[in-house]
């Protein structure tokens, strides 16, 4: 590490008594890079064994590498805690400006504990802390107004961050989201509710400094054959072209689409909702986070009328992507794109990951259907598919948790189905709702093994789609193929770059670039490190209680035939036995 | 030549230009970067681009008690950093907020019109051109 790199310094801030240090911490950068490597060590040093998730003990951290703010497409933060959603490992990454303004503040990771006594703020400008009383912004029915506020509070328009949660983190929802620059967000397992158990509304940070790069002539060199690949390559078309909604239709012909809470993986309403639709009917804008130049959030314009006078109308600008669009559409049978940006709408405004909570709702949908549920419970809301407005008024609910259905919603399909029944169809893998895949056994796998059950830890749709489809491996091989691109990922997630970025960043263009940041290290280094740092997840997940031996499997994964068949529950299990084995056998890490 | 904002309707607010300037610097960072890209209030309604726009008449060179910066040929103003004294009247006398400040090393950071940004610039919102006679847009 260079000499006056900042990357070093960790900001703690306790909330309980309104306080922060900073500490110097070249050790965990040398040894970890940076993002996921360096946040799972400061939890496992910040997080006590079996703490209350949303307890003042439980730390929120965040961190980014060596590369952000000067290479491009290295904007993502990593957040670490231990997630209320599923009682284990939280991991969740977010681009925006959050990491930029991270890096240019002053410091490589954040970790805030404690909680306040009152709605608070932060607002963290380079090395000034400031704790900015949020009472009146408790409440508001509006992240985005929330988010507003701060920013005309503070300086540092367009070298800023402002990190927010909406009324689901205030209640506590269990999959409440943390939503950056309105667009962006640390959405999965739960962040918004730590930061709604802390009483932190938001977290606003700026700053603006110079980096040192070991040898400016190299610098330039390198940057520009990055940034040509990013803006030329093929590989990166599609995510600025259609965005990722480019998914939708190739999934569904492929048959491998979630539908109506996965009763069927294809939608008749593909071509409706596909990204060639949303391109041509509704993209309003195309923006990018900080340092990308390629640019793959997708905004789409909705002009509605005000339906109490005429010729009055409003024009709102709401995001889609692939997830959001498998979510909302094809798995509630829905194939408005009206009624879904409605909804995208006010689950934004309100702040949930919109990925549990469209499987949520297709799981009430499909309860109510059977019968397991009735309008006592619903308090008279009719979960019918496709049916936006009954599920923009349940979404309401689901906030406002008036009795014990919707108390159970709040906290996820798998707590739901405990007390109602419907488990066969509650569509979670580790506690966490599924993602929009069925494409195979390697998607489902994935997810389960996956250090954050999420389908970005090894990308095991694309074994299914790219391998599976062609021939036949056996579980111990598809685990090993996981297990491998896992344990890649974990590199690429210390550097804190896109995984959108992966065909760009391969190993020698990694370590030139990290040579111009001080750190040199060898293509070898990267797999070992990347080694560690997924074992250092598992270690922190089994002493919080995973175990891959009772993971849980919803029967209905083998009723839906997939495009490489129907699933093998004896496949799956042998994958997930190989891949218990391989981590047991692994050496306890020294720390 | 200069430095023109050609369309901000196309910016996706990727910033690339402001590393690109500091960049040019030698640094990485945006401490030494002479553009800046902010929204317009909100991303959902898209971008403002800053950078010095070559004014004939320079109001920032002319609150300069020391001549650090003087009017440029073309347009805009040269700084003599070893002359500047910190003072900050230039920022002050810039209606658009041209003149960036390094804190740094507390001196204003001031754009050369090289177009090196604008080489960086994904979707054509920055142009180096030469200014056209009786241009003043």
């Amino acid at each position: 590490m260079l000499k006056n790199d900042p990357l070093r310094n960790v900001l703690h801030i306790d909330l309980s008594d309104k306080n922060f240090r900073v500490e110097e911490r070249e050790d965990l950068f040398e040894r970890y890079i940076g993002g996921a490597g360096v946040a799972i060590q400061l939890l496992h040093e910040e997080c006590p064994e079996g703490c209350d998730a949303l307890g003042a003990e439980n730390p929120i951290i965040f961190a980014v590498g060596p590369l952000t703010a000067l290479f491009p497409l290295a904007s993502k933060t990593v957040a670490m805690f231990k997630s209320p959603h599923t009682g284990n490992l939280g991991e969740s990454h977010c681009g925006g400006r959050s990491a930029v303004a991270i890096r240019m503040a002053g410091y490589g990771a954040i970790v805030i504990k404690g909680k306040s006594d009152i709605p608070l703020y932060l607002a963290i400008h380079g090395n000034r802390i400031y704790f900015r009383d949020a009472s009146s912004l408790w409440g508001t029915e509006s992240s985005i107004t929330a988010g507003r506020i701060i920013r005309e509070n503070e300086p540092g328009a367009g070298i800023r961050t402002i990190m927010r949660i909406g009324r689901a983190g205030e209640k506590l929802v269990s999959y409440a989201c943390v939503t950056t620059e309105t667009y962006r967000h640390f959405g999965r397992l739960g962040l918004g509710a730590v930061f709604g158990s802390k009483k932190l509304k938001a977290v606003m940070i700026s700053g603006k400094r110079s980096l040192p790069v070991s040898d400016s002539k190299e610098f330039k060199q390198t940057y520009d054959e990055i940034y040509q690949a990013a803006v030329a390559s093929p590989v990166m078309k599609k995510y600025h072209d259609l965005g990722t909604a480019e998914n939708v239709l190739p999934l569904n012909e492929f048959g491998g689409l979630p539908t109506r809470n996965l009763k069927e993986a294809r939608f008749e309403g593909a071509s409706k909702i596909s990204g060639e639709t949303f391109a041509e009917e509704y993209l309003g804008r195309r923006l990018a986070c900080s340092h990308c130049p390629v640019g793959c959030i997708h905004i789409a314009a909705l002009r509605e009328p005000h339906e109490d006078e005429p010729y009055f109308y409003k024009t709102s600008m709401i995001c889609y992507d692939y997830e959001p669009i498998y979510a909302l559409c094809s798995m509630l049978g829905g194939s408005d794109p009206r009624g879904f940006l409605k909804l995208m709408g006010r689950i934004e405004v309100w702040g949930l990951d919109v990925m549990s909570t469209g499987v949520v709702l297709a799981w009430a949908t499909e309860a109510q259907e059977k019968g397991i549920i009735s309008d006592t419970e619903t308090m008279g809301i009719k979960f019918g598919w496709g049916d936006y407005a009954g599920y923009m008024d349940a979404l309401r609910l689901i906030i406002e948790q008036p009795n014990e259905f919707y108390k159970a919603l709040a906290r996820g399909v798998i707590h739901a189905a405990s007390i109602y029944g419907g488990e066969d169809y509650a569509l979670a893998f580790g506690g966490n709702e599924m993602p929009g895949y069925h494409t195979g056994p390697g998607a489902h796998i994935g997810v389960l093994i996956g250090a954050r059950h999420s389908h970005l830890d090894n990308a095991g749709y694309s074994v299914d789609q790219k391998i599976l489809i062609e021939e036949q491996i056996s579980p111990e091989e598809l685990a090993e193929t996981l297990l491998a691109e896992e344990r890649w990922r974990q590199t690429l997630s210390s550097l804190v770059i896109c995984f959108f970025a992966r065909g760009i960043y391969q190993p020698d263009t990694i370590c030139k670039s990290l040579h111009i940041a001080g750190f040199d290290l060898t293509p070898e280094d990267l797999d070992r490190i990347g080694e560690e740092i997924h074992r250092e997840k598992y270690r922190f997940k089994i002493r919080e209680g995973f175990s891959l031996e009772n993971l849980r499997l919803p029967g209905r994964i083998f009723e839906t035939q997939s495009p490489v068949g129907k699933l093998d529950e004896d496949f799956i299990r042998r994958a997930l036995e190989y891949v218990r084995q391989n981590i047991s056998r692994t050496p306890p890490a020294s720390t | 030549m200069r430095l023109a904002v050609v369309d901000t309707e196309r910016c996706i607010g990727c910033q690339s230009c402001m590393f690109a300037c500091a960049r040019r610097q030698g640094e990485g960072g945006l401490s030494r970067a002479c553009i800046g890209v902010r929204s317009v209030g909100g991303m959902e309604r898209g971008f403002i681009v800053v950078v010095c726009r070559a004014c004939d008449d320079p109001p920032c060179a002319k609150v300069c008690p020391t001549d650090a910066l003087k009017p440029r040929e073309g347009g805009g103003v040269r700084l003599d950093i070893t002359k500047c004294i910190g003072c900050g009247n230039c920022r002050d006398a810039c209606l658009l907020g041209c003149v960036f400040w390094d804190d740094e090393i507390n001196k204003p950071m001031i754009c050369i019109h090289c177009g090196y940004c604008a080489k960086f610039c994904p979707h054509g919102v920055l142009r180096l051109e030469t200014r056209k006679e009786g241009d003043h847009a």
